[in-house]
């Protein structure tokens, strides 16, 4: 099962290391990384694996939430069915 | 692999294009509830509605959050009450609609569609004693819905259903007059009625549907207005094309969350109904779909064109998307619940005969449109005969939702709040139908209902 997370918020030095430590810590492994910077908005999207995570996913959406929250970015983990349903026949 | 592309587009339609699934609705049958004794009855029913929907809100909230796509409305219908309630030795339906009241609060949906009558052919005696029960029942209540299928292609129009319909709407309007009449947006009055509709006010769980059932209802006019911005310029082979593009985009997200919604809750799984449907917010409006396909207003000269244009589209789309496609699937025109149908309506550019023209096209009828409270009960039949006889020779579903405010006159606003939104009371031709309405008795089906 993979998960997407997106954060979306004003640029700044940290908010990399912060997602990746606290995934690690969850058990969460980051299969593939890619991001921009726009017109100074940092756009980030990361496909991570979710079959084993140390929380269950609805918490780990919370978390995710409150550390955006913490660092001034909107993080958001959704799961990938949604963009695989709407974007692959 | 996903790309960051598809991912941006997804979430944008979500947050800025207000994409979301509109409802997930439960479709329980009631036909093994029934019993002679109304207290038995409404423990029967009470009991099955409960037991089977108990986690439904829940389970809708956990995909919502899953997904990160908003789920408006978790709801409940349930087998037309004049069916189950067939056998019940009562004068009053009125207590059915206090029990399924309860049972809807247990549960947390907002709303319960079912307490309804099929007469579309005649009357049975529960028939009769449900319809008139109605007025009462949904003014006692809050999260009840009604509906009365008066005609039908195959059948013919119930006259005599037709006359009793004008004088329930408007004792409905009277007994919630507190309200600005607001009884009568839980009422539906349809010809040829779907079965597996998941959008209230007229959903029930028809008779050929299984034991319990998911129906989901997408939506996202904000979406295809987004769409249609950035080809303004282009032939109508394009628009088409766009239009057809975002109803499958659209119907898949609806595809996935009533699939997972069945999985999860054990309930099979039976149709999407892909149908644009409108709430009051800025940018999720069907009129404002119009004014970017190039009409100044809704209700201009060229809006039944745009309208089956976008209504032929977003079926085609759908289709694609998911093979069990059904319920009203197209665009919804109501007007208190479209920020720019109401406006439309405020600058003189629409009126009742241009929506009824309209509903030709459309995938429903005459929707939640407020007008003077002392209309009579005659003129209420003639609008809902001359909607019904569209939906008959048209093989089409036609309904009205249509709001006498009582005490309120042309121009003035009726507030019914929240999704069902507000309206200015829009005058109605006041030439009398009433002894045409008077005769009575049936219309028969016109010739191509011979079709077998």
């Amino acid at each position: 099962m993979k998960g997407i997370i997106t954060v979306l918020g004003k640029d700044k030095v940290g908010i990399i290391a912060k997602v990746c430590t606290y995934l690690a810590e969850q058990n969460v492994n980051i299969l593939d990384i890619s991001q921009t910077i726009i017109q100074g908005y940092f756009n980030m999207m990361m496909i991570v694996d979710i079959t084993a995570p140390a929380k269950s996913f609805e918490a780990l959406i919370e978390d995710l939430q409150k550390l955006g929250a913490e660092l001034g970015v909107e993080i958001k983990l959704q799961h990938e069915d949604i963009f695989n349903t709407m974007h692959r026949i | 692999m996903i790309t960051l592309g598809e991912v941006q587009e997804t979430n944008k339609m979500i947050r800025e294009m207000n994409l979301d699934v509109r409802t997930i609705t439960m479709g329980i049958s009631l036909m093994d509830c029934a019993h002679s004794d109304l207290a038995v009855f409404n423990l029967n029913i009470y009991d099955k509605i409960t037991r089977l929907a108990e986690k439904l809100v829940k389970t809708g909230e956990d995909l919502e959050r899953q997904f990160g796509i908003p789920i408006i409305n978790k709801r409940v219908s349930v087998t037309p009450i004049s069916i189950a309630a067939g056998g019940l030795k009562t004068d009053s339906y009125v207590p059915v609609a206090e029990t399924l009241e309860k049972a809807a609060k247990e549960i947390g949906v907002n709303f319960i569609g079912g307490f309804s009558a099929l007469v579309h052919k005649g009357f049975t005696e529960g028939d009769r004693k449900l319809i008139e029960s109605i007025p009462e029942a949904l003014s006692v209540t809050e999260r009840i819905c009604a509906s009365v299928n008066i005609g039908s292609s195959r059948s013919g129009i119930n006259m005599d259903a037709v006359k009793l319909m004008g004088g329930i709407v408007k004792k409905t309007a009277e007994l919630t007059a507190d309200r600005d009449s607001a009884g009568c947006s839980k009422l539906v009055v349809f010809c040829n009625a779907v079965e597996d509709n998941p959008f209230m006010a007229g959903a029930f769980h028809g008779v050929g549907e299984p034991e319990c059932v998911i129906n989901v209802g997408v939506s996202g006019p904000g979406v295809v207005k987004r769409a249609l911005e950035e080809v303004k310029t282009s032939d109508f082979e394009t628009l088409c094309e766009t239009i057809k593009r975002t109803a499958f985009k659209v119907t898949r997200v609806g595809q996935l969350v009533a699939q997972e919604t069945s999985k999860r809750l054990g309930v099979p799984f039976g149709i999407v109904d892909l149908s644009l449907a409108p709430t009051p917010e800025i940018g999720d409006s069907i009129a404002e779909i119009f004014q970017v396909m190039g009409l100044e207003e809704a209700g201009a000269p060229g809006t039944t064109a745009a309208l089956a244009i976008l209504n032929d589209n977003v079926k085609k789309g759908g289709v694609m998307a998911s093979s069990y496609v059904g319920g009203l699937s197209g665009a919804f025109i109501p007007v208190s619940e479209d920020h720019g149908m109401i406006q439309a309506v405020q600058k003189g550019a629409l009126t009742l005969e241009k929506l009824e023209a309209m509903t030709c096209v459309c995938s429903v009828g005459l929707d939640m449109i407020a007008i003077p409270g002392d209309t009579s009960a005659a003129t209420l039949s003639g609008i809902i005969a001359d909607e019904a006889a569209i939906g008959m020779v048209n093989n089409k579903t036609t309904a009205v939702r249509i709001i006498p405010v009582v005490g309120k006159g042309v121009g003035e606003i009726a507030e019914f709040g929240g999704l069902l939104g507000y309206a200015p009371v829009m005058p109605v031709n006041s030439f009398s139908c009433a002894s045409f309405i008077d005769r009575g008795g049936r219309i028969p089906a016109p010739i191509h209902s011979f079709k077998n």
